[in-house]
């Protein structure tokens, strides 16, 4: 179905990896002082252009939890862009307890291909405009098919048949991450994408394969996605995002510059 | 200054409050009528469902109170969309202050929408030092058609309130606590009223 052109802006998503509070990975792209403390990246990132954020907790261990939400309160409390929490998020108190941290969003993934009927509570309680259902998903012999914790799980659910139903149960959002692209810095799974954005009337946000701007640009033209996430790229400073900005204008994407 | 975020359990006020405290101002989460009554500036925030939202405004008499304060209201997304007369969403009567009806975006377009538009046909002191076609971010399914009392229109499958100015009543669609610089210059022009 053609989309009516409108002015909304497509999204950069820069995506930063905390374990115990702290961003994993490494973290290069400006002279920063403490460049593992996710309160002074998020601020930089907001500085920089960046239209929105991912904090994935990829610890997520129940002791961890406590640590997670001093961050977030933090995040908050400093940063004027809207943001998303993921990583070990399974039950409606885990939702209310980082909504009062001030998260924006929540992302659900493994929680979600268990327990789908969690969808409709967090949506139905908190509205889905803070529900992101993030998918991981591999194509198999041809075939799209979901992975749970982190992608390393096949399952047997199909990517499109899922991506409709978690639409039909109230997501806001769907972050889909291709794990045939993920970390080949080669381009993102745009075909796929594509398929997503004409079955479903959500918007995408496309993960995995970033590597350089054009892909960026192809993401949007040929994947029809509403966002781009990405890490590494942002993270060592390889794709500054003024500089993406003004590539993806120059090719005629409505971007915030 | 006194400042009263009207709390009834609509959402996540949080961020409205981190937004005043990086500009030095505390606003003070209350639903009691004597303080929203005596406070300088209240604030009218809201997330979620529309007539979920208006059963909890009646079960404490706010949909009564609201209407009636003198000093400078700004109903922010969901709480903007309550303060027009009817909302699409679970057919909900609003509290009418301001004359427009909200409806439901169709599925020509992503809904909700989500991200950041541009608001242009400024109108306000509200705007004042913001330029046309600024960027703020949006998050909604319904929207306040256009009307006399637009302050700012932005585009998503046609032309919609983004602002909404009646009096001492001010509301907006997008999110100023979370729009970057643009919201804080928002949000201060708000307290300067």
């Amino acid at each position: 179905m053609a989309k009516s052109d409108n002015m909304l802006t497509k999204r950069i998503v820069p995506c930063l990896d905390i374990k115990n509070g702290r961003t994993v990975k490494g973290v290069n792209f400006v002279d920063l002082r403490d460049a593992g403390d996710p309160v002074i990246l998020a601020k930089q990132y907001a500085d920089l252009g960046a239209d929105e954020l991912v904090f994935l907790d990829i610890a997520a261990t129940l002791e961890n939890r406590k640590t997670m939400h001093d961050m977030v309160l933090k995040v908050a409390e400093q940063v004027n862009i809207p943001f998303t929490v993921g990583g070990g998020i399974s039950t409606v108190e885990d939702v209310d307890d980082l909504l009062h941290c001030g998260a924006d969003k929540v992302s659900i993934n493994s929680s979600a291909v268990k327990r789908p009927e969690l969808i409709n509570e967090l949506s139905d309680k908190f509205g889905s405009q803070c529900v992101v259902v993030a998918i991981d998903a591999k194509q198999v012999n041809g075939e799209w098919l979901v992975h749970l914790a982190g992608g390393t799980i096949p399952t047997t659910i199909k990517l499109f048949e899922w991506a409709i139903e978690v639409e039909q149960r109230g997501a806001g959002e769907i972050l889909f991450t291709s794990m045939n692209h993920d970390g080949t810095k080669a381009g993102f799974a745009n075909e796929a994408l594509a398929k997503l954005s004409e079955l479903v009337n959500i918007p995408i946000i496309a993960s995995g394969g970033a590597g350089n701007i054009q892909h960026f640009v192809d993401t949007f033209n040929i994947g029809k996605a509403d966002a781009a996430l990405a890490a590494s790229v942002f993270h060592f400073g390889e794709i500054p995002i003024l500089e993406l900005k003004e590539a993806l204008f120059n090719n005629g994407i409505p971007v915030r510059i | 200054m006194k400042l009263s975020i009207v709390n009834y359990g609509a959402g996540n006020i949080k961020s409205i409050q981190f937004a005043f405290q990086r500009l030095g101002h505390k606003a003070v989460l209350t639903d009691k009528p004597e303080e929203i009554i005596n406070s300088d500036k209240v604030l009218f925030p809201g997330v979620g469902e529309a007539s979920s939202a208006m059963l909890k405004l009646k079960q404490s008499g706010l949909d009564v109170l609201i209407p009636t304060l003198k000093q400078p209201v700004l109903g922010i997304c969901l709480g903007m969309q309550l303060m027009c007369k009817h909302s699409e969403e679970g057919d909900t009567a609003g509290l009418g202050i301001f004359d427009v009806n909200v409806k439901r975006f169709s599925n020509k377009v992503k809904v909700p929408q989500m991200g950041w538009n541009t608001i242009s046909n400024l109108k306000s002191e509200l705007f004042k030092d913001i330029k046309e076609k600024e960027y703020m971010y949006l998050v909604h399914s319904y929207y306040a058609e256009a009307c006399a009392e637009s302050i700012a229109i932005t585009d998503y499958e046609l032309p919609y309130a983004s602002a909404l100015e009646n009096d001492n009543f001010f509301g907006v669609q997008f999110h100023p606590e979370k729009s970057s610089k643009a919201g804080e210059q928002l949000l201060k022009n708000f307290l300067k009223l």
